[in-house]
């Protein structure tokens, strides 16, 4: 057969991924920051963790912009005279490993589960729906208070107490919409082929639940990251001097008249993060659907 | 001003859209009198919902944009009219109805009110709007109206839906009705009786009725002048029967030779051993019987039809002989082997050999996966078929098999076009090299000329592989060009069957001559006559 020749391969995934990045501004940007905040949460610690640390009480509340400090100054200091930049900058690694961490486990338990749920018995369905009903029944942030009462806090218990707490969202999300996909005709074409049950679920009914559960992940992100910042505060979570981004915002509740720049810049941070997840989310969402997938193509390099 | 009711004069709409300009409608020219049918003919995109859409103003700008032209109505031009003049035209005075009554009926809304609604935002009083609803409904034959005008859309037929979407557009007795595809999503009976309540009701107010249609027994039974485009423009215009006998396009006589019904009725096939044999096969959900007692047989290289009305069973069939649904009870035999008891291991085996094609090839491909990837999925559920280095020039060969290009492969379902996407679900059956095809309205979706080129596809495949179809359908024509027997189903029974000449020529059940006396026939002269005998018919029943 020749036809292997003619037809062209397509182009390398990587190089169409990332035209298709570069064709959305938005994203593009959200992705380079969201690389500057990941290269922080690795390298932060190693790198300024003494600045981070170090107090200077002759520069309690130090205001932001002044240029003639070093640039960890820039960005003021907090109320014990700790460059803000820095912390911030250390800060990423717990911040990142909580609610990554948390996002993360909820979302691929959750869905799992979500999955199974929509697409076996009406027994075993039964029995993950209830399960998921009791964890939702029960406030969240008083079982996160019993749990880590009774273990020690430390990043691993923060990250399962809040994936657990979070698992229902997506449970039933991915239920709901497994339970209207699996009626599609083309899992009827499927299983007329005679496609087993794990092929259908993974090949036909993941690929179309996946952009959705991701976009509520990425909002979800923001609300990890202001649960575990209450849990801090109550003391139960990371604890000083580990600094969490929602850890600064709550400390620099009590100078919020004089001194704003404490719980500004962590709320900045965290804002802007879960801006450029969702960015970023709603970029993939589109590149990932062949449908909508021509918008991020330049009208050059598509056949179209 | 002009002498007509309506009159559109060099109309042109185009839409911009990503892709460049599309010249949705060039040109188009028509005019519609009082009391008078005027047909709309094309198939899809060719821009006839378009023109009519820019007289109801229904066009979204933009992405269209109405370029040249000018619609008159009651000497005003509707075009360039503000819209309060559009709201006081829309609705009272031209009046639309839908292809499908389900999506345009608000589901959480009680129907007498939706029609209530009609009258009163054009100023008639509750009480009034009441009573004349309900006349309304009882006029356009629902039963009980009394009662049902205070049913929610859901709780009633197709058929009953698309008459209270009548009711709505009559309300305010307008002066024109633009029926879009009005019948299209019906029953062939159920049409027969939409299309003579439409002239019955034409009749009574002397409106214009301006029928938006690709099926040219909707023409030849209703429609006194026919317009006909393609592409954006009108091609053919002139009296329904001068345009049948008489088309000087060559697309119109196209269109006209691609209608179904007209060609030889295959001969039975010489008595072999059966390749499918189903005895008793039932399927009861919970008190509901939607197949009872089903019992017939397949021979290799033979296409059985299945025709009935929605509701007749024919797709809890097709379901149940694939295990998508569990049968109550009886047994359905291939080669010896019985598909419904076999273990789940053995009907895995039974796959590769019975495949189906389903109705709709925009929802039975899945939109994420490209189409190599759905061809070749066939290889990966059954890896035995073809060693993986094979897989990519066959999945080329089955594509040229089907009518389309090798290249076609690493494109995605969404970019083909309705026909194609058929081949595509052929293609995709055929990778498992199957016997026996089981089609559930393949063909139904397609316009008539693809539904030809379809059918040809099919029958040429049969005569390659010596495959099997059962053929599902409610499109009678088109059974009798293509089956070697058909099986006549009603309310999840079989009522007749035997050789397609049998059938067609000299059908035994009341029911049977019922469904053929509906079917409608392109030719004007011949649905003259059948309109007689059915006329005859309903008044003997």
């Amino acid at each position: 057969m020749s036809e292997a020749d003619i037809i062209p391969d397509a182009p390398h995934p990587l190089r169409t991924t990332f035209r298709m990045l570069w064709r959305d501004k938005f994203a593009f940007s959200a992705a380079i920051f969201l690389c500057f905040i990941i290269f922080c949460a690795i390298f932060g610690p190693m790198l300024l963790e003494d600045v981070a640390t170090k107090q200077n009480l002759r520069g309690r509340n130090a205001p932001p912009f002044d240029f003639s400090r070093p640039w960890y100054f820039w960005l003021g200091g907090d109320a014990l005279g700790r460059p803000l930049l820095a912390r911030i900058m250390v800060a990423a690694q717990n911040t990142m490993m909580v609610a990554a961490g948390a996002v993360f486990f909820s979302l691929a338990i959750g869905t799992t589960l979500g999955l199974i749920a929509g697409y076996t018995s009406k027994l075993g369905s039964q029995v993950i729906m209830r399960l998921a009903d009791v964890i939702m029944s029960f406030p969240s942030l008083l079982l996160a208070v019993i749990v880590l009462y009774v273990l020690p806090p430390s990043v691993f218990n923060l990250v399962i107490v809040l994936a657990i707490t979070r698992i229902p969202i997506y449970l039933r999300t991915s239920r709901a919409e497994v339970l209207e996909i699996r009626e599609r005709m083309f899992v009827q074409a499927a299983q007329v082929m005679g496609a087993s049950s794990k092929r259908i679920i993974f090949r036909h009914i993941l690929p179309v639940v996946f952009p959705t559960l991701v976009t509520i992940a990425t909002l979800d992100f923001a609300l990890v990251v202001l649960v575990e910042s209450s849990l801090s505060f109550l003391g139960i979570g990371i604890q000083p001097p580990e600094i969490t981004w929602g850890l600064m915002v709550s400390q620099g509740r009590a100078y919020l008249t004089t001194a704003w720049w404490l719980s500004f810049w962590p709320g900045l941070a965290i804002i802007l993060t879960t801006l450029s997840l969702n960015l970023l989310a709603n970029w993939m969402r589109t590149a990932l659907d062949p449908v909508q997938r021509w918008r991020l193509e330049s009208r050059k390099t598509s056949d179209e | 001003m002009s002498k007509h009711l309506l009159e559109v004069r060099d109309l042109s709409v185009d839409f911009h859209t990503a892709q460049g300009t599309v010249h949705a409608v060039r040109n188009v020219s028509f005019h519609l009198d009082r009391g008078e049918t005027l047909a709309i003919l094309g198939e899809s995109g060719s821009g006839k919902s378009v023109s009519a859409s820019a007289i109801m103003d229904l066009i979204d700008v933009p992405p269209g944009e109405i370029t040249s032209g000018e619609v008159h109505f009651d000497g005003l031009d509707l075009l360039r009219a503000s819209h309060e003049e559009r709201r006081l035209i829309n609705g009272n005075r031209i009046a639309m109805i839908f292809q499908d009554p389900l999506s345009h009926l608000n589901p959480v809304y009680r129907v007498g009110w939706q029609i209530e609604e009609m009258m009163t935002a054009h100023g008639m009083a509750q009480k009034e709007a009441r009573a004349r609803t309900l006349e309304l409904l009882q006029r356009v034959g629902i039963p009980e109206a009394e009662t049902k005008i205070d049913a929610y859309p859901h709780q009633f037929s197709g058929g009953q839906r698309q008459r209270i979407m009548i009711a709505m557009a009559l309300a305010l007795k307008p002066d024109i009705l633009i029926a879009d595809e009005p019948t299209t999503a019906l029953d062939v009976t159920v049409q027969a009786q939409i299309l003579a309540l439409l002239e019955e009701l034409q009749e009574e107010t002397g409106m214009g009725l301006l029928l938006i249609t690709h099926d040219l027994g909707v023409v030849a039974e209703v429609a006194d002048r026919v317009v006909v485009m393609n592409a954006g423009e009108i091609v053919e215009t002139g009296t329904a029967a001068q345009v049948y006998s008489n088309a000087t396009h060559p697309y119109t006589k196209k269109l006209i030779a691609a209608v179904p019904g007209a060609g030889d009725m295959a001969a039975p096939l010489e008595a072999t051993k059966p390749i499918l044999e189903v005895n008793g096969l039932a399927k009861h959900f919970g008190e509901f019987v939607a197949l009872e007692g089903a019992s017939f047989t397949v021979l290799p290289g033979e296409t059985v039809a299945i025709v009935g009305e929605s509701g007749s069973g024919k797709s809890t069939l097709a379901k149940t002989l694939l295990r998508l649904e569990e049968a109550t009870a009886g047994e359905a035999l291939y080669k010896g082997r019985d598909l419904v008891t076999i273990s789940p291991r053995e009907l895995f085996d039974l796959r590769r050999d019975v495949q189906m094609i389903f109705q709709d090839p925009t929802q039975s491909l899945n939109p994420r996966m490209s189409v190599y990837d759905i061809i070749a999925e066939a290889f990966i559920i059954h890896p035995e078929i073809l060693p993986k280095a094979k897989r990519r020039d066959r999945v080329a060969e089955l594509l040229t098999h089907v009518g389309l290009e090798a290249a076609h492969m690493q494109r995605y379902p969404h970019q083909f076009s309705g026909g194609q996407r058929q081949r595509i679900a052929i293609a995709r059956a055929l990778a498992l090299e199957p016997k026996l095809i089981i089609c559930d309205e393949a063909v139904s979706a397609l316009d008539v000329s693809i539904q030809a080129q379809v059918i040809q596809l099919l029958a040429g495949l049969q005569s390659d592989f010596g495959l099997s179809y059962m053929f599902i359908a409610h499109d009678l024509p088109l059974v009798r060009d293509f089956a070697h027997r058909v099986v006549v189903m009603q309310s999840g029974r079989i009522v007749e069957q035997g050789p397609v000449a049998q059938i067609f020529d000299a059908p035994q059940q009341d029911y049977t001559r019922k469904l053929i006396a509906a079917s409608l026939s392109p030719d004007p002269e011949i649905q003259a006559e059948r309109r007689l005998a059915r006329d005859q018919l309903t008044g003997a029943v």
